[in-house]
């Protein structure tokens, strides 16, 4: 290997990791709010992706019944829930929130020349029709089960996956989907030609994390969420909603994952079940962080995307096999230095 | 009608239908048949580990790939016998499981579903590449198996391996888990308590999650030589969650919740996938989509899954209501009366910055009770915790028997003859009342998991009954024995729990608030009890907020208020000491 390919391989593994980075924070984030293992983060990624390139060749986001059907789902089971309550007065925002806008936003997507509009308001229509999935999902799978084990949780977690991936090739077909980049073209930069792609993947993942930072420093969500990331019954006292919390994170870790998606789809193609293993890297990531510090989640994610890219040179075949191998001498650490054990009584 | 519809008349016209099946079934019959056995076998270990265990794997799909593997691989180009290549791909499995149980199995739970899922994407990867194992065409030609000079090539005739194997599974499991080791492995998820009562719980995770990994090895030795070809597809993640579902949807909690699963969701795919696509007029994996939410549903509605919905039909077993006379189990030697059984010497305990107890010191000697009260928030149960080993102190000197403990863990406490009751109380709430007395008797038995599921453990386990019985009937409880816990009120189960710590024949008792949630009479009978394991030379400390209780049985009385001691003397002491008053009623200026 030479200098020119090392470079090559270590800007391809770089940009990778910023993704995997994105997905692991937002994993770290959804377990330490709700004790949820979110295996479905990746299916965002290919959701995001596949339904950019949609929009990008003038067609609807495919995923857009899909929100209606869930918006509708989620304006019952919350009528219901007001009513026994005898919350009355709530029926008309709970209706008009969960399923009189999607159906509003469907009605004015078909009547868009999406082909022509500009690139970037594609995108925000791209996400328009799958971030929402993110709460809605929250609301119908995990919300009624919020108090559950992290195991059922972790069940439900896979249950949601296989439903995405399922309704993914429904919705996508086998094909993969490409989009073109945010700027055509790139740079020379000393020895290397770096793609323009590359360093919006890079800087918009530096500048998301950054985001996400101030909003968890500074805004009172954040806060909110990190006082239930510490300790929910002591935030729920203090009046902060749990199901509140849970929506805004998995929310939060749908606009991740999509907008990832978003940002390697013009240089991987992706696939409707391309997802899985991307979100399964960011795991790896965040598992190096042991599941709880953000930085160190980061750090191994960007690891994750470098040794991906050099065992991809070495030894093609088996650059699955090497990345997650790497787990094993984490978790061994980690097993060799934690004392304690959680002691999860039966719910 | 409900007559005809017996437990056991239901097992044996099932069994006999079995039986009869590869005479007439039709090939198709035949074949998704085994194939549910393959899968029940399976589906039967991640019931053990995750409605038992409370742990999860999706990786057991490599396993059953890996006993596969071992099988096509050793016989074909090696020209093994199969059954030397069983044992190969048991001793494998072995090695790989407890390779990945001792990595991730210390961690928290959720630790190892994630271990396993890399596991299975990795050896998915290895398969489809390394070209030894003939990449992704696979390995064919894989010899039948011949059982006494029969060789079993027939589908039909491979049927009775896979349902004799799975029915073998099944009886052994059934029994592993109504015994000693077995009611270890139930109380699993209760960690703390499972600790205290000297089982060493990380030993129990490590053996359920191998004997989950030896049936789907298993299973992949009989897919082998069933199919007589293997390629990496049928050994994929996703192959694993299906396993993972069959176990959730029929019934993590009952052996035979794995049979129904796999029946139900071999038939189910099989129905899904010929008439969804037609339905809806497009190709995808849309049996996917309906697994997954019924799984949802299934945990949202029912978590225990379809079994016990099923079993509500069928008129249950009546369970053997009697307990065996046997032999009584062998005693610890009583420590003189008067001799000093427990010494805490200036023991601090910190949470961060918090001093939850600051230099306490105390004494129990053998044949007295020893009380500990303060107001609440005082540190009581904090001190509990670091003489019991369940959370350690931070500094200072506690002996036991003249041993000093403060650096063991709960297990090696117990072992030494200290045994504790919870003051939220620690019980399996399905388990009956006898066995959740037994767990207690846990370290006076030897036999194993083997020689439980092999029912070689029977008069041993005859006498941890006779002794969690006996223990039972002296705390009152003689009635309720075959009862679950769950349906006693919580005072009574409160004196389960004693019952449980006296069935490990402790020299000290220590007690978290026995007799809270108890009527009048009931304290009485548990301060007769008391008085009378005292006066045999027991060695107890307990902490109590009712006084008159309190007052009339403890020897010594020991005051904490904040943390730090306040005051130590007789009852009468006690009762009349200005600070203690205080402490209680507040001061006059307040």
């Amino acid at each position: 290997m030479d200098a020119a390919v090392a470079l090559l391989l270590a800007q391809d593994g770089v940009t990778n990791g910023a993704i995997y980075a994105l997905l692991s924070l937002a994993l770290v984030l959804v377990f330490a709010v709700t004790r949820v293992i979110y295996i479905p983060q990746g299916e965002f990624v290919a959701y995001g992706a596949l339904s950019m390139a949609a929009v990008n060749a003038g067609l609807l986001p495919p995923t857009m019944w899909l929100v209606v059907t869930l918006g509708l789902a989620v304006a019952i089971v919350d009528s219901v829930a007001a009513i026994r309550e005898g919350a009355k007065a709530r029926l008309p925002l709970i209706i008009i929130k969960n399923a009189v806008l999607p159906i509003l936003a469907v009605i004015v997507v078909r009547y868009l020349p999406l082909k022509d509009l500009a690139y970037p308001v594609q995108v925000l229509i791209a996400l328009g029709f799958v971030v929402p999935l993110g709460p809605q999902i929250y609301r119908l799978a995990f919300q009624p089960v919020a108090e559950a084990s992290v195991l059922l949780l972790l069940i439900v977690a896979v249950a949601v996956h296989f439903v995405m991936v399922g309704m993914g090739l429904y919705f996508f077909g086998a094909e993969g989907g490409r989009i073109p980049p945010f700027t055509e073209g790139g740079v020379t930069l000393g020895p290397a030609y770096v793609q323009y792609q590359t360093i919006w993947i890079v800087g918009i993942a530096a500048l998301l994390i950054a985001g996400l930072a101030l909003f968890f420093e500074h805004s009172i969500y954040g806060k909110a969420l990190r006082a239930t990331a510490i300790n929910r019954t002591g935030a729920r006292l203090m009046g902060i909603s749990a199901d509140l919390a849970g929506k805004l994170c998995f929310t939060l870790s749908a606009l991740v994952g999509a907008f990832s998606g978003i940002l390697i789809a013009p240089i991987t193609t992706i696939y409707y079940d391309t997802g899985f293993l991307i979100g399964l890297k960011g795991f790896v990531g965040a598992i190096i962080g042991g599941l709880a510090s953000y930085p160190l989640a980061a750090a191994g994610a960007v690891l994750v995307g470098l040794l991906e890219s050099y065992s991809s040179f070495y030894a093609s075949a088996y650059k699955e096999v090497i990345v997650f191998t790497l787990i094993i001498p984490v978790l061994l650490y980690q097993s060799l230095t934690t004392k304690h054990i959680d002691d999860e009584e039966d719910h | 009608m409900a007559a005809l519809l017996t437990p056991n008349r239901i097992l044996i016209a099932f069994l006999l239908g079995l039986a009869a099946l590869p005479l007439f079934a039709a090939q198709f019959t035949v074949t998704i048949v085994n194939y549910i056995g393959l899968y029940a076998l399976v589906a039967l270990g991640l019931v053990l580990l995750t409605g038992i265990g409370g742990l999860t794997s999706f990786g057991q799909a490599a396993f059953v790939g890996l006993g596969a593997y071992a099988t096509a691989y050793l016989t074909t180009r090696h020209g093994m016998s199969p059954w030397g290549t069983l044992i190969v791909g048991m001793v494998i499995t072995t090695a790989v499981s407890l390779a990945l149980g001792f990595i991730t199995l210390r961690l928290s739970g959720h630790f190892l579903p994630l271990g396993t899922i890399a596991w299975g994407i990795s050896l998915y990867f290895i398969f489809g590449n390394v070209q030894a194992l003939g990449g992704h065409g696979g390995i064919d030609g894989i010899p039948p198996v011949e059982l006494f000079g029969l060789e079993l090539g027939s589908s039909r005739a491979f049927f009775y391996v896979i349902w004799v194997t799975l029915l073998a599974a099944i009886i052994t499991t059934q029994n592993m888990l109504d015994s000693r080791e077995g009611r270890a492995m139930r109380c699993l998820r209760a960690m703390t308590m499972t600790e205290a009562m000297g089982i060493n719980t990380l030993r129990y995770r490590m053996v359920l999650f191998m004997i989950a990994a030896q049936f789907a090895c298993v299973s992949g030795w009989l897919y082998a030589h069933l199919q007589r070809f293997v390629n990496p597809t049928p050994f994929s993640l996703g192959q694993g969650i299906e396993y993972l579902f069959m176990a959730v949807l029929g019934g993590a909690s009952a052996v035979w919740g794995a049979v129904f699963g796999a029946t139900a969701v071999s038939f189910l795919k099989e129905w899904l996938q010929d008439w969804l696509p037609k339905l809806l007029g497009a190709t995808g994996n849309f049996e996917m989509v309906v697994f997954g939410l019924l799984t949802i549903i299934v945990l949202h509605r029912a978590r225990d899954g379809m079994w016990p919905i099923l079993m509500r039909f069928i008129p249950q077993r009546e369970l053997t209501r009697t307990v065996e006379p046997a032999l009584a189990l062998p005693r610890r030697d009583v420590p003189e009366c008067g001799s000093d059984v427990l010494q805490v010497l200036n023991v601090t305990k910190r949470f961060g910055g918090l001093v939850a107890n600051n230099k306490m010191n105390l004494t129990v000697r053998a044949g007295e009770v020893m009380a500990l009260i303060g107001p609440n928030g005082a540190g009581k149960s904090t001190l509990f915790n670091c003489i019991s080993g369940v959370n350690p102190a931070t500094e200072g000197e506690i002996r036991f028997m003249g041993q000093r403990i403060e650096h063991l863990g709960s297990r090696a406490i117990a072992k030494l003859g200290m045994s504790r009751s919870f003051q939220h109380v620690r019980l399996n709430q399905d388990m009956t009342v006898l066995e959740n007395a037994a767990i207690g008797a846990h370290l006076r038995g030897r036999k194993n998991f083997v020689q439980s599921a092999w029912r070689l453990d029977r008069e041993e386990e005859r006498r941890l009954l006779w002794e969690a019985a006996h223990q039972l009937q002296r705390c009152g409880l003689g009635e309720h024995l075959f009862d679950t816990c769950g349906s006693l009120p919580l005072g009574k189960q409160r004196i389960v729990e004693i019952a449980r710590a006296l069935s490990s024949d402790p020299t000290l008792l220590l007690l978290d608030e026995p007799a809270a949630g108890l009527r009048h009479l009931e304290k009485r009978a548990l301060a007769d009890l008391l008085a009378k394991l005292r006066g045999e030379g027991m060695a107890i400390l307990l902490v109590e907020h009712d006084m008159d209780f309190v007052m009339g049985l403890a020897d010594r009385v020991l005051v904490m208020e904040f943390g730090e001691y306040l005051a130590e003397g007789l009852p009468q002491e006690i009762q009349t000491n200005p600070k203690v008053l205080e402490a209680y009623l507040g001061g006059m200026d307040e």
